[in-house]
Protein backbone atom coordinates (compact mmCIF):
# COMPACT_ATOMS: atom_id res chain seq x y z
CA UNK A 1 0.00 0.00 0.00
CA UNK A 2 2.57 2.52 0.84
CA UNK A 3 4.44 1.99 -2.42
CA UNK A 4 1.94 1.54 -4.15
CA UNK A 5 0.98 5.70 -3.24
CA UNK A 6 4.44 6.91 -3.32
CA UNK A 7 4.67 5.55 -7.05
CA UNK A 8 1.44 7.25 -7.74
CA UNK A 9 2.66 10.35 -6.54
CA UNK A 10 5.96 9.97 -8.84
CA UNK A 11 3.53 9.59 -11.72
CA UNK A 12 1.69 12.41 -10.74
CA UNK A 13 4.51 14.51 -11.52
CA UNK A 14 5.79 13.24 -14.20
CA UNK A 15 3.24 11.55 -16.22
CA UNK A 16 5.64 9.04 -18.09
CA UNK A 17 3.76 7.21 -20.80
CA UNK A 18 2.62 10.86 -22.88
CA UNK A 19 6.03 12.73 -22.02
CA UNK A 20 6.03 15.55 -24.42
CA UNK A 21 2.55 16.13 -25.09
CA UNK A 22 -0.03 18.74 -23.24
CA UNK A 23 -2.50 18.39 -20.38
CA UNK A 24 -5.80 17.97 -21.31
CA UNK A 25 -6.74 17.63 -17.88
CA UNK A 26 -5.70 18.87 -14.93
CA UNK A 27 -7.24 18.45 -11.75
CA UNK A 28 -5.59 19.49 -9.09
CA UNK A 29 -6.33 19.29 -4.89
CA UNK A 30 -10.07 19.28 -5.48
CA UNK A 31 -12.26 18.60 -2.41
CA UNK A 32 -15.55 18.30 -2.15
CA UNK A 33 -18.11 18.50 0.70
CA UNK A 34 -21.78 17.62 1.04
CA UNK A 35 -22.75 18.96 4.79
CA UNK A 36 -20.59 16.88 6.76
CA UNK A 37 -19.67 14.34 3.93
CA UNK A 38 -16.55 14.65 2.28
CA UNK A 39 -17.11 12.92 -1.59
CA UNK A 40 -14.00 14.29 -2.73
CA UNK A 41 -10.58 14.32 -0.37
CA UNK A 42 -7.78 16.14 -1.90
CA UNK A 43 -7.82 14.43 -5.80
CA UNK A 44 -5.19 14.93 -8.47
CA UNK A 45 -4.72 13.93 -11.71
CA UNK A 46 -3.25 14.91 -14.63
CA UNK A 47 -4.93 13.83 -18.12
CA UNK A 48 -2.70 13.99 -21.05
CA UNK A 49 -4.07 14.49 -25.02
CA UNK A 50 -4.88 11.43 -26.65
CA UNK A 51 -5.12 9.60 -23.66
CA UNK A 52 -7.80 7.31 -22.51
CA UNK A 53 -7.95 7.91 -18.95
CA UNK A 54 -9.95 5.85 -16.49
CA UNK A 55 -11.86 6.51 -13.40
CA UNK A 56 -12.16 3.40 -10.96
CA UNK A 57 -13.40 2.55 -7.71
CA UNK A 58 -16.52 1.00 -5.86
CA UNK A 59 -19.73 2.55 -5.58
CA UNK A 60 -19.63 5.74 -3.64
CA UNK A 61 -16.32 6.39 -3.88
CA UNK A 62 -16.59 9.79 -5.03
CA UNK A 63 -16.13 9.13 -8.98
CA UNK A 64 -18.90 10.58 -9.88
CA UNK A 65 -18.39 13.99 -7.97
CA UNK A 66 -14.89 13.91 -8.68
CA UNK A 67 -16.13 14.26 -13.03
CA UNK A 68 -19.12 16.98 -12.36
CA UNK A 69 -16.79 19.04 -10.47
CA UNK A 70 -14.48 18.76 -13.46
CA UNK A 71 -16.74 19.77 -16.07
CA UNK A 72 -18.47 22.27 -14.08
CA UNK A 73 -21.58 20.76 -13.06
CA UNK A 74 -20.96 21.20 -9.64
CA UNK A 75 -18.33 23.72 -7.58
CA UNK A 76 -16.10 22.42 -5.87
CA UNK A 77 -14.81 23.46 -2.40
CA UNK A 78 -11.05 23.68 -3.10
CA UNK A 79 -9.03 22.93 -6.00
CA UNK A 80 -7.78 23.77 -9.36
CA UNK A 81 -9.07 22.26 -12.74
CA UNK A 82 -8.42 23.28 -16.39
CA UNK A 83 -10.05 21.45 -19.61
CA UNK A 84 -7.36 22.11 -22.02
CA UNK A 85 -6.39 24.69 -20.49
CA UNK A 86 -9.48 26.24 -19.85
CA UNK A 87 -11.60 27.26 -16.51
CA UNK A 88 -14.84 24.83 -16.86
CA UNK A 89 -16.75 28.12 -15.12
CA UNK A 90 -15.09 31.45 -15.75
CA UNK A 91 -14.51 30.04 -19.73
CA UNK A 92 -17.93 27.60 -19.83
CA UNK A 93 -18.90 28.48 -23.33
CA UNK A 94 -15.52 27.58 -25.20
CA UNK A 95 -15.49 24.48 -22.55
CA UNK A 96 -19.00 23.08 -23.66
CA UNK A 97 -18.13 23.86 -27.26
CA UNK A 98 -14.90 21.28 -27.61
CA UNK A 99 -15.91 18.87 -24.52
CA UNK A 100 -18.15 16.35 -24.63
CA UNK A 101 -19.74 14.55 -21.45
CA UNK A 102 -22.11 11.84 -21.27
CA UNK A 103 -23.83 11.50 -18.06
CA UNK A 104 -25.04 8.39 -15.83
CA UNK A 105 -28.47 7.45 -16.26
CA UNK A 106 -29.70 10.51 -18.56
CA UNK A 107 -33.10 9.52 -20.18
CA UNK A 108 -34.67 11.20 -23.20
CA UNK A 109 -38.16 12.59 -24.35
CA UNK A 110 -40.08 9.05 -25.25
CA UNK A 111 -41.86 10.53 -28.21
CA UNK A 112 -38.67 11.73 -30.13
CA UNK A 113 -36.92 9.87 -32.72
CA UNK A 114 -33.39 9.23 -32.62
CA UNK A 115 -33.08 11.40 -35.92
CA UNK A 116 -34.57 14.35 -34.23
CA UNK A 117 -32.52 13.97 -31.01
CA UNK A 118 -29.27 14.23 -32.68
CA UNK A 119 -30.40 16.88 -35.21
CA UNK A 120 -31.03 19.20 -32.50
CA UNK A 121 -28.18 18.36 -30.32
CA UNK A 122 -26.23 18.93 -33.55
CA UNK A 123 -27.61 22.90 -34.08
CA UNK A 124 -26.41 23.75 -30.84
CA UNK A 125 -22.55 23.71 -31.87
CA UNK A 126 -20.79 25.00 -34.44
CA UNK A 127 -18.27 22.46 -36.18
CA UNK A 128 -20.40 18.86 -35.37
CA UNK A 129 -20.32 15.33 -36.57
CA UNK A 130 -22.16 14.19 -39.51
CA UNK A 131 -25.42 12.82 -38.40
CA UNK A 132 -25.44 9.68 -40.90
CA UNK A 133 -21.89 8.97 -40.25
CA UNK A 134 -22.29 8.76 -36.04
CA UNK A 135 -25.16 7.01 -35.89
CA UNK A 136 -23.68 4.29 -38.50
CA UNK A 137 -20.35 4.21 -36.19
CA UNK A 138 -22.56 3.43 -33.17
CA UNK A 139 -24.49 0.53 -34.97
CA UNK A 140 -27.86 2.99 -34.67
CA UNK A 141 -28.54 3.95 -38.62
CA UNK A 142 -31.46 1.69 -38.87
CA UNK A 143 -33.13 3.41 -35.56
CA UNK A 144 -32.78 6.85 -36.93
CA UNK A 145 -36.48 6.60 -37.35
CA UNK A 146 -37.39 5.54 -34.29
CA UNK A 147 -39.10 6.85 -31.26
CA UNK A 148 -36.52 6.82 -28.13
CA UNK A 149 -38.74 4.79 -25.86
CA UNK A 150 -39.12 1.87 -28.33
CA UNK A 151 -34.56 1.61 -27.88
CA UNK A 152 -33.15 -1.02 -25.78
CA UNK A 153 -30.73 -0.06 -23.04
CA UNK A 154 -27.57 -0.73 -24.91
CA UNK A 155 -28.91 1.24 -28.48
CA UNK A 156 -29.97 4.29 -25.32
CA UNK A 157 -26.66 4.02 -24.10
CA UNK A 158 -25.21 4.74 -27.53
CA UNK A 159 -27.71 7.47 -28.30
CA UNK A 160 -26.47 9.20 -25.26
CA UNK A 161 -22.52 8.39 -26.28
CA UNK A 162 -23.54 9.76 -29.42
CA UNK A 163 -25.02 12.89 -28.14
CA UNK A 164 -21.55 13.60 -26.35
CA UNK A 165 -20.14 12.71 -29.16
CA UNK A 166 -22.25 15.05 -31.93
CA UNK A 167 -20.18 18.41 -31.39
CA UNK A 168 -16.73 16.92 -32.43
CA UNK A 169 -15.70 17.23 -28.90
CA UNK A 170 -11.78 17.58 -28.21
CA UNK A 171 -11.88 15.69 -25.06
CA UNK A 172 -14.69 13.41 -23.75
CA UNK A 173 -16.05 12.79 -20.28
CA UNK A 174 -18.12 9.18 -20.65
CA UNK A 175 -19.48 7.94 -17.08
CA UNK A 176 -20.75 4.60 -16.84
CA UNK A 177 -20.83 4.18 -20.40
CA UNK A 178 -21.67 0.47 -20.52
CA UNK A 179 -23.22 -0.26 -17.59
CA UNK A 180 -26.49 -2.17 -18.60
CA UNK A 181 -24.90 -3.34 -21.36
CA UNK A 182 -25.21 -6.75 -22.53
CA UNK A 183 -21.78 -8.45 -23.21
CA UNK A 184 -21.47 -7.95 -26.84
CA UNK A 185 -22.90 -4.12 -26.84
CA UNK A 186 -19.73 -3.80 -24.39
CA UNK A 187 -17.54 -4.94 -26.37
CA UNK A 188 -18.74 -2.79 -29.56
CA UNK A 189 -18.92 0.20 -27.19
CA UNK A 190 -15.22 -0.38 -26.61
CA UNK A 191 -14.03 -1.06 -30.18
CA UNK A 192 -15.83 2.50 -30.23
CA UNK A 193 -14.01 4.39 -27.78
CA UNK A 194 -10.69 2.94 -29.06
CA UNK A 195 -11.50 4.17 -32.51
CA UNK A 196 -12.73 7.74 -31.28
CA UNK A 197 -9.76 7.91 -29.64
CA UNK A 198 -7.38 7.01 -32.66
CA UNK A 199 -9.38 10.67 -34.01
CA UNK A 200 -7.38 12.31 -31.26
CA UNK A 201 -10.32 12.84 -28.81
CA UNK A 202 -8.97 12.51 -25.25
CA UNK A 203 -11.41 10.78 -23.28
CA UNK A 204 -11.92 10.20 -18.94
CA UNK A 205 -14.04 7.08 -18.21
CA UNK A 206 -15.99 6.19 -15.18
CA UNK A 207 -16.08 2.91 -14.38
CA UNK A 208 -16.70 0.00 -11.98
CA UNK A 209 -15.84 -2.60 -14.59
CA UNK A 210 -12.27 -3.99 -13.97
CA UNK A 211 -11.97 -5.81 -17.28
CA UNK A 212 -12.86 -2.50 -19.22
CA UNK A 213 -10.53 -0.17 -17.76
CA UNK A 214 -8.18 -3.13 -18.34
CA UNK A 215 -9.46 -3.22 -21.94
CA UNK A 216 -9.47 0.34 -22.75
CA UNK A 217 -7.38 2.82 -20.62
CA UNK A 218 -4.00 4.09 -20.86
CA UNK A 219 -3.92 4.95 -17.64
CA UNK A 220 -6.05 4.14 -14.24
CA UNK A 221 -6.97 6.13 -11.02
CA UNK A 222 -7.92 3.94 -8.28
CA UNK A 223 -10.45 6.08 -5.70
CA UNK A 224 -11.82 5.00 -2.74
CA UNK A 225 -13.56 7.15 -0.29
CA UNK A 226 -12.94 10.85 -1.76
CA UNK A 227 -9.08 9.98 -1.99
CA UNK A 228 -6.65 8.52 -5.25
CA UNK A 229 -5.48 5.82 -3.59
CA UNK A 230 -3.62 4.89 -6.99
CA UNK A 231 -2.71 5.77 -10.37
CA UNK A 232 -0.79 3.78 -13.13
CA UNK A 233 -1.15 1.82 -16.02
CA UNK A 234 -3.56 -0.75 -15.33
CA UNK A 235 -0.82 -3.59 -15.90
CA UNK A 236 1.63 -1.90 -13.15
CA UNK A 237 -1.16 -1.55 -11.06
CA UNK A 238 -2.03 -5.30 -11.01
CA UNK A 239 1.95 -6.27 -10.84
CA UNK A 240 2.17 -4.21 -7.64
CA UNK A 241 -1.18 -5.14 -6.18
CA UNK A 242 0.46 -8.87 -6.28
CA UNK A 243 4.12 -8.42 -5.54
CA UNK A 244 4.69 -10.36 -8.60
CA UNK A 245 3.88 -12.93 -10.91
CA UNK A 246 3.52 -16.88 -10.01
CA UNK A 247 4.57 -19.65 -11.67
CA UNK A 248 2.95 -23.18 -10.90
CA UNK A 249 4.88 -26.21 -12.45
CA UNK A 250 4.98 -29.95 -11.98
CA UNK A 251 8.68 -30.82 -11.44
CA UNK A 252 9.89 -33.93 -13.44
CA UNK A 253 12.01 -34.89 -9.92
CA UNK A 254 12.88 -33.83 -6.75
CA UNK A 255 14.89 -30.35 -6.42
CA UNK A 256 16.27 -28.33 -3.32
CA UNK A 257 14.30 -25.16 -2.84
CA UNK A 258 17.31 -23.48 -2.79
CA UNK A 259 18.12 -24.08 -6.40
CA UNK A 260 15.41 -20.91 -6.70
CA UNK A 261 15.26 -19.11 -3.95
CA UNK A 262 18.90 -17.77 -4.86
CA UNK A 263 17.70 -16.33 -8.11
CA UNK A 264 17.07 -12.88 -8.13
CA UNK A 265 14.25 -12.99 -9.68
CA UNK A 266 12.51 -14.93 -7.12
CA UNK A 267 10.80 -14.10 -4.23
CA UNK A 268 9.53 -17.35 -2.10
CA UNK A 269 8.96 -21.06 -3.06
CA UNK A 270 5.59 -22.72 -2.19
CA UNK A 271 4.36 -26.31 -2.35
CA UNK A 272 0.86 -27.42 -3.10
CA UNK A 273 1.10 -30.97 -2.99
CA UNK A 274 3.12 -32.34 -5.89
CA UNK A 275 2.88 -28.60 -7.60
CA UNK A 276 5.75 -25.89 -6.69
CA UNK A 277 4.42 -22.34 -7.11
CA UNK A 278 7.20 -19.58 -7.28
CA UNK A 279 6.24 -15.95 -7.02
CA UNK A 280 8.53 -13.23 -8.16
CA UNK A 281 9.28 -10.56 -10.59
CA UNK A 282 10.68 -9.76 -13.88
CA UNK A 283 11.59 -12.76 -16.24
CA UNK A 284 10.20 -15.31 -13.69
CA UNK A 285 9.31 -18.03 -15.89
CA UNK A 286 12.49 -18.42 -18.02
CA UNK A 287 14.67 -17.64 -14.93
CA UNK A 288 12.97 -20.66 -13.51
CA UNK A 289 13.43 -22.67 -16.25
CA UNK A 290 16.74 -22.14 -16.87
CA UNK A 291 17.70 -22.97 -13.45
CA UNK A 292 15.64 -26.13 -13.51
CA UNK A 293 17.09 -27.38 -16.31
CA UNK A 294 20.62 -26.95 -15.72
CA UNK A 295 20.29 -28.72 -12.72
CA UNK A 296 18.62 -31.28 -14.90
CA UNK A 297 14.44 -31.11 -13.74
CA UNK A 298 11.87 -30.58 -16.52
CA UNK A 299 9.14 -28.05 -15.40
CA UNK A 300 5.71 -29.72 -16.92
CA UNK A 301 1.96 -28.22 -16.79
CA UNK A 302 3.32 -24.78 -16.53
CA UNK A 303 0.93 -21.61 -15.26
CA UNK A 304 1.91 -18.58 -15.71
CA UNK A 305 -0.91 -16.46 -12.63
CA UNK A 306 -0.05 -12.94 -13.49
CA UNK A 307 -2.75 -10.80 -11.55
CA UNK A 308 -4.80 -8.24 -13.01
CA UNK A 309 -6.28 -5.25 -12.11
CA UNK A 310 -9.10 -6.64 -10.01
CA UNK A 311 -6.56 -7.87 -7.80
CA UNK A 312 -5.46 -4.56 -7.41
CA UNK A 313 -8.84 -2.73 -7.07
CA UNK A 314 -9.85 -5.55 -4.07
CA UNK A 315 -6.56 -5.03 -2.31
CA UNK A 316 -6.39 -1.60 -2.00
CA UNK A 317 -10.14 -0.63 -1.63
CA UNK A 318 -10.84 -4.01 0.61
CA UNK B 1 -21.31 -1.85 -35.41
CA UNK B 2 -19.36 -4.30 -37.94
CA UNK B 3 -18.95 -1.97 -40.28
CA UNK B 4 -16.92 0.52 -37.81
CA UNK B 5 -15.10 2.52 -40.46
CA UNK B 6 -14.85 5.51 -38.55
CA UNK B 7 -14.87 9.03 -40.23
CA UNK B 8 -16.65 10.88 -38.09
CA UNK B 9 -15.51 13.12 -39.99
CA UNK B 10 -15.42 17.00 -40.33
CA UNK B 11 -17.47 17.24 -43.26
CA UNK B 12 -19.79 19.61 -43.76
CA UNK B 13 -19.56 21.75 -41.00
CA UNK B 14 -22.80 24.29 -41.51
CA UNK B 15 -22.45 27.39 -39.48
CA UNK B 16 -24.99 27.12 -36.71
CA UNK B 17 -26.53 30.26 -35.03
CA UNK B 18 -28.32 30.11 -31.99
CA UNK B 19 -31.51 31.15 -33.66
CA UNK B 20 -31.15 27.86 -35.56
CA UNK B 21 -30.15 25.72 -32.31
CA UNK B 22 -33.32 27.56 -30.59
CA UNK B 23 -35.50 26.49 -33.64
CA UNK B 24 -34.50 23.04 -33.33
CA UNK B 25 -34.90 22.92 -29.46
CA UNK B 26 -38.80 24.67 -30.12
CA UNK B 27 -38.92 21.97 -33.42
CA UNK B 28 -39.03 19.18 -30.84
CA UNK B 29 -40.99 20.90 -28.37
CA UNK B 30 -43.40 20.97 -30.61
CA UNK B 31 -43.05 17.80 -32.14
CA UNK B 32 -43.53 16.28 -28.43
CA UNK B 33 -46.66 18.28 -27.87
CA UNK B 34 -48.49 16.84 -31.17
CA UNK B 35 -47.22 13.26 -30.33
CA UNK B 36 -48.90 14.04 -26.78
CA UNK B 37 -52.65 15.43 -27.34
CA UNK B 38 -54.05 14.60 -24.10
CA UNK B 39 -52.88 18.06 -22.96
CA UNK B 40 -54.22 19.82 -25.54
CA UNK B 41 -57.66 18.36 -24.83
CA UNK B 42 -57.84 20.71 -21.75
CA UNK B 43 -56.44 23.84 -23.09
CA UNK B 44 -59.05 23.54 -26.85
CA UNK B 45 -60.99 20.56 -26.34
CA UNK B 46 -62.98 21.44 -23.13
CA UNK B 47 -63.44 24.82 -23.65
CA UNK B 48 -64.93 24.52 -26.80
CA UNK B 49 -66.75 21.71 -25.62
CA UNK B 50 -68.33 24.01 -22.92
CA UNK B 51 -69.14 26.65 -25.42
CA UNK B 52 -70.90 24.33 -27.66
CA UNK B 53 -73.17 22.77 -24.38
CA UNK B 54 -73.57 25.93 -23.29
CA UNK B 55 -74.70 27.49 -26.61
CA UNK B 56 -76.97 25.19 -27.44
CA UNK B 57 -78.75 25.61 -24.03
CA UNK B 58 -82.11 27.90 -24.54
CA UNK B 59 -81.60 28.69 -20.51
CA UNK B 60 -78.24 30.32 -21.35
CA UNK B 61 -79.46 32.77 -23.87
CA UNK B 62 -81.74 34.77 -21.34
CA UNK B 63 -81.03 38.40 -20.42
CA UNK B 64 -81.46 37.96 -16.45
CA UNK B 65 -82.30 40.90 -14.28
CA UNK B 66 -79.57 39.25 -11.39
CA UNK B 67 -77.00 39.71 -13.66
CA UNK B 68 -77.34 43.08 -14.54
CA UNK B 69 -79.58 42.20 -17.72
CA UNK B 70 -76.04 39.95 -19.16
CA UNK B 71 -76.97 37.23 -20.89
CA UNK B 72 -75.71 34.32 -19.11
CA UNK B 73 -74.13 32.55 -22.13
CA UNK B 74 -71.95 35.68 -22.30
CA UNK B 75 -71.27 35.60 -19.08
CA UNK B 76 -69.59 32.24 -19.46
CA UNK B 77 -67.27 32.69 -22.32
CA UNK B 78 -64.59 34.67 -20.47
CA UNK B 79 -65.02 31.76 -17.69
CA UNK B 80 -64.42 29.48 -20.47
CA UNK B 81 -61.51 31.42 -22.22
CA UNK B 82 -59.64 31.50 -18.51
CA UNK B 83 -60.59 27.49 -17.64
CA UNK B 84 -58.92 26.99 -20.97
CA UNK B 85 -55.87 29.02 -20.17
CA UNK B 86 -55.74 27.33 -16.48
CA UNK B 87 -55.78 24.13 -18.09
CA UNK B 88 -52.98 24.51 -20.08
CA UNK B 89 -50.62 26.62 -17.36
CA UNK B 90 -51.53 24.07 -14.03
CA UNK B 91 -51.06 20.96 -16.06
CA UNK B 92 -49.74 20.80 -19.91
CA UNK B 93 -46.99 23.69 -19.36
CA UNK B 94 -45.46 22.26 -15.82
CA UNK B 95 -45.72 18.95 -16.94
CA UNK B 96 -43.12 18.48 -18.99
CA UNK B 97 -40.74 20.73 -17.38
CA UNK B 98 -40.47 18.67 -14.09
CA UNK B 99 -40.04 15.61 -16.59
CA UNK B 100 -37.31 16.77 -18.37
CA UNK B 101 -35.64 17.72 -14.88
CA UNK B 102 -36.36 13.83 -14.03
CA UNK B 103 -34.78 12.68 -16.61
CA UNK B 104 -31.79 14.55 -16.32
CA UNK B 105 -32.42 16.59 -19.61
CA UNK B 106 -31.38 19.87 -18.28
CA UNK B 107 -28.49 18.60 -16.56
CA UNK B 108 -27.64 16.90 -19.90
CA UNK B 109 -27.84 20.61 -21.81
CA UNK B 110 -26.39 22.52 -19.13
CA UNK B 111 -22.89 20.40 -20.44
CA UNK B 112 -23.77 21.56 -24.36
CA UNK B 113 -23.32 25.22 -25.64
CA UNK B 114 -27.10 25.67 -24.85
CA UNK B 115 -28.02 26.26 -21.57
CA UNK B 116 -31.07 24.59 -20.01
CA UNK B 117 -33.41 27.66 -19.74
CA UNK B 118 -33.83 27.59 -24.01
CA UNK B 119 -36.13 24.52 -22.96
CA UNK B 120 -37.65 26.13 -21.09
CA UNK B 121 -38.35 28.96 -23.04
CA UNK B 122 -38.98 26.79 -26.03
CA UNK B 123 -41.83 25.24 -23.96
CA UNK B 124 -43.30 28.49 -23.29
CA UNK B 125 -43.30 29.72 -27.10
CA UNK B 126 -44.80 26.15 -27.94
CA UNK B 127 -47.90 26.53 -25.14
CA UNK B 128 -48.01 30.49 -25.68
CA UNK B 129 -49.04 29.45 -29.78
CA UNK B 130 -52.03 26.53 -28.25
CA UNK B 131 -53.04 28.84 -25.83
CA UNK B 132 -53.84 31.78 -28.17
CA UNK B 133 -55.57 29.28 -30.62
CA UNK B 134 -57.45 28.21 -27.64
CA UNK B 135 -58.65 31.47 -26.87
CA UNK B 136 -59.13 32.58 -30.89
CA UNK B 137 -61.25 29.36 -31.16
CA UNK B 138 -63.78 30.16 -27.63
CA UNK B 139 -64.01 33.59 -28.79
CA UNK B 140 -64.65 32.48 -32.76
CA UNK B 141 -67.08 30.06 -32.02
CA UNK B 142 -68.98 31.95 -29.14
CA UNK B 143 -70.03 34.43 -31.30
CA UNK B 144 -70.05 33.01 -35.00
CA UNK B 145 -72.46 30.00 -33.79
CA UNK B 146 -74.08 31.17 -30.94
CA UNK B 147 -74.44 35.32 -31.35
CA UNK B 148 -72.03 36.53 -28.34
CA UNK B 149 -71.31 39.63 -28.62
CA UNK B 150 -68.19 41.26 -30.92
CA UNK B 151 -65.31 42.69 -28.23
CA UNK B 152 -66.24 46.33 -27.80
CA UNK B 153 -62.25 46.60 -27.46
CA UNK B 154 -60.75 44.44 -29.16
CA UNK B 155 -57.05 45.94 -27.65
CA UNK B 156 -58.51 46.10 -24.34
CA UNK B 157 -59.13 42.26 -24.85
CA UNK B 158 -55.97 41.61 -26.29
CA UNK B 159 -54.12 42.96 -23.51
CA UNK B 160 -56.34 41.34 -21.00
CA UNK B 161 -55.97 38.49 -22.58
CA UNK B 162 -52.13 38.87 -22.45
CA UNK B 163 -51.87 39.55 -19.40
CA UNK B 164 -53.86 36.67 -18.04
CA UNK B 165 -51.55 34.63 -19.63
CA UNK B 166 -48.55 36.10 -18.03
CA UNK B 167 -49.79 35.94 -15.05
CA UNK B 168 -50.81 32.24 -15.47
CA UNK B 169 -47.22 31.29 -17.27
CA UNK B 170 -45.75 32.48 -14.28
CA UNK B 171 -47.72 30.37 -12.21
CA UNK B 172 -47.42 26.83 -14.18
CA UNK B 173 -43.31 28.10 -13.95
CA UNK B 174 -43.89 28.33 -10.19
CA UNK B 175 -45.40 24.62 -9.94
CA UNK B 176 -42.61 23.72 -12.19
CA UNK B 177 -39.95 24.89 -9.51
CA UNK B 178 -42.05 23.39 -6.51
CA UNK B 179 -43.33 20.12 -7.85
CA UNK B 180 -40.46 17.48 -7.31
CA UNK B 181 -41.89 14.63 -9.95
CA UNK B 182 -44.18 14.66 -12.91
CA UNK B 183 -46.66 13.21 -11.03
CA UNK B 184 -46.91 15.36 -8.67
CA UNK B 185 -47.70 18.51 -11.14
CA UNK B 186 -50.96 16.68 -11.38
CA UNK B 187 -51.88 16.55 -7.77
CA UNK B 188 -50.45 20.30 -7.31
CA UNK B 189 -52.47 21.51 -10.66
CA UNK B 190 -55.73 19.88 -9.59
CA UNK B 191 -55.71 21.47 -6.04
CA UNK B 192 -54.64 24.41 -7.31
CA UNK B 193 -57.29 24.57 -9.78
CA UNK B 194 -60.59 24.21 -7.72
CA UNK B 195 -60.45 27.48 -5.73
CA UNK B 196 -58.93 29.53 -8.98
CA UNK B 197 -61.76 28.74 -10.92
CA UNK B 198 -64.64 28.90 -7.98
CA UNK B 199 -63.37 32.76 -7.79
CA UNK B 200 -63.28 33.06 -11.77
CA UNK B 201 -67.22 32.18 -11.60
CA UNK B 202 -67.12 28.92 -12.52
CA UNK B 203 -70.11 27.60 -10.55
CA UNK B 204 -71.63 30.59 -9.34
CA UNK B 205 -70.33 33.63 -11.89
CA UNK B 206 -68.80 36.61 -10.71
CA UNK B 207 -72.47 38.73 -11.23
CA UNK B 208 -74.14 37.17 -8.88
CA UNK B 209 -71.49 36.25 -5.67
CA UNK B 210 -72.20 37.48 -2.44
CA UNK B 211 -69.97 41.22 -2.40
CA UNK B 212 -67.39 39.42 -0.12
CA UNK B 213 -66.95 36.91 -2.66
CA UNK B 214 -66.85 39.20 -5.30
CA UNK B 215 -64.20 41.65 -3.55
CA UNK B 216 -61.94 38.91 -2.98
CA UNK B 217 -62.44 37.45 -6.57
CA UNK B 218 -61.16 40.59 -7.66
CA UNK B 219 -58.11 40.46 -6.33
CA UNK B 220 -57.63 36.26 -7.41
CA UNK B 221 -55.63 36.22 -10.85
CA UNK B 222 -58.35 34.09 -12.57
CA UNK B 223 -61.10 36.64 -11.05
CA UNK B 224 -59.11 40.12 -12.34
CA UNK B 225 -58.69 37.90 -15.30
CA UNK B 226 -62.73 37.32 -16.08
CA UNK B 227 -63.16 40.97 -14.50
CA UNK B 228 -60.91 42.42 -17.22
CA UNK B 229 -62.04 40.07 -20.68
CA UNK B 230 -65.31 40.37 -19.57
CA UNK B 231 -65.30 44.60 -19.41
CA UNK B 232 -63.12 44.39 -22.51
CA UNK B 233 -66.43 42.27 -24.61
CA UNK B 234 -69.04 44.39 -22.65
CA UNK B 235 -68.26 47.79 -22.02
CA UNK B 236 -64.56 48.90 -23.58
CA UNK B 237 -60.99 48.95 -22.51
CA UNK B 238 -61.07 47.27 -19.22
CA UNK B 239 -60.33 49.29 -15.60
CA UNK B 240 -56.34 49.40 -14.58
CA UNK B 241 -57.58 47.66 -11.35
CA UNK B 242 -57.45 43.85 -12.71
CA UNK B 243 -54.97 44.59 -14.79
CA UNK B 244 -52.49 45.90 -12.21
CA UNK B 245 -53.82 42.77 -10.54
CA UNK B 246 -52.77 40.70 -13.49
CA UNK B 247 -49.32 42.44 -13.99
CA UNK B 248 -49.03 42.23 -10.17
CA UNK B 249 -49.15 38.67 -10.17
CA UNK B 250 -47.12 37.87 -13.12
CA UNK B 251 -44.29 39.84 -11.58
CA UNK B 252 -44.68 37.84 -8.22
CA UNK B 253 -45.38 34.13 -9.83
CA UNK B 254 -42.04 34.84 -12.33
CA UNK B 255 -39.67 35.93 -9.31
CA UNK B 256 -40.64 33.16 -7.29
CA UNK B 257 -40.56 30.12 -9.63
CA UNK B 258 -36.86 31.86 -11.08
CA UNK B 259 -36.18 31.95 -7.25
CA UNK B 260 -36.92 28.48 -6.37
CA UNK B 261 -36.16 26.83 -10.48
CA UNK B 262 -33.85 23.74 -9.56
CA UNK B 263 -32.04 22.53 -12.83
CA UNK B 264 -31.53 19.16 -11.02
Amino acid sequence: MATLESTAAEILVEAPATAGRRPAVEVANLRKTYGTLVAVDDVSFTVTEGEIFGILGPNGAGKTTAIECAIGLRRPDAGTIRLLGLDPHADQDQVHEIVGVQLQSGALPAKLRVGEILEEYRSFYRDPADVEELLDVLGLSAKRGDYYRSLSGGQRQRLSVALALIGQPRLAFLDEMTTGLDPQARRDTWELIEQIRDRGVTIVLVTHFMEEAERLCDRVALIDRGRVVALDTPARLAAQARGGKTVRFLPSGPFGDRLLTGLPEVRRVDHDGQHVVVTGTGELVNAVILALHAAGVTARDVQLDSSNLEDAFVKLTG
Amino acid sequence: MSSLSLSLSRALPLPRTPRAAFGQVVLNEARLVRRQPVNMIGSIGLPVVLVIIFGELPSFHQALPAYGGLILFDAYVPIIMVLGLTMLTLLALPGPLVSYRELGILRRLSTTPVPPSWLLAAQVVVQLCIALAGLLIVNAVSVVAFGAPVPKSLGGLALSCLLAIGGLFALGLLIAALAPTASSVNAIGRLALIPLMFFAGLWLPRAIMPAVLQDISNYTPLGAAVEAIQDSVQTGFPPTAPLLVLAGYTLVFAYLARRFFRWE
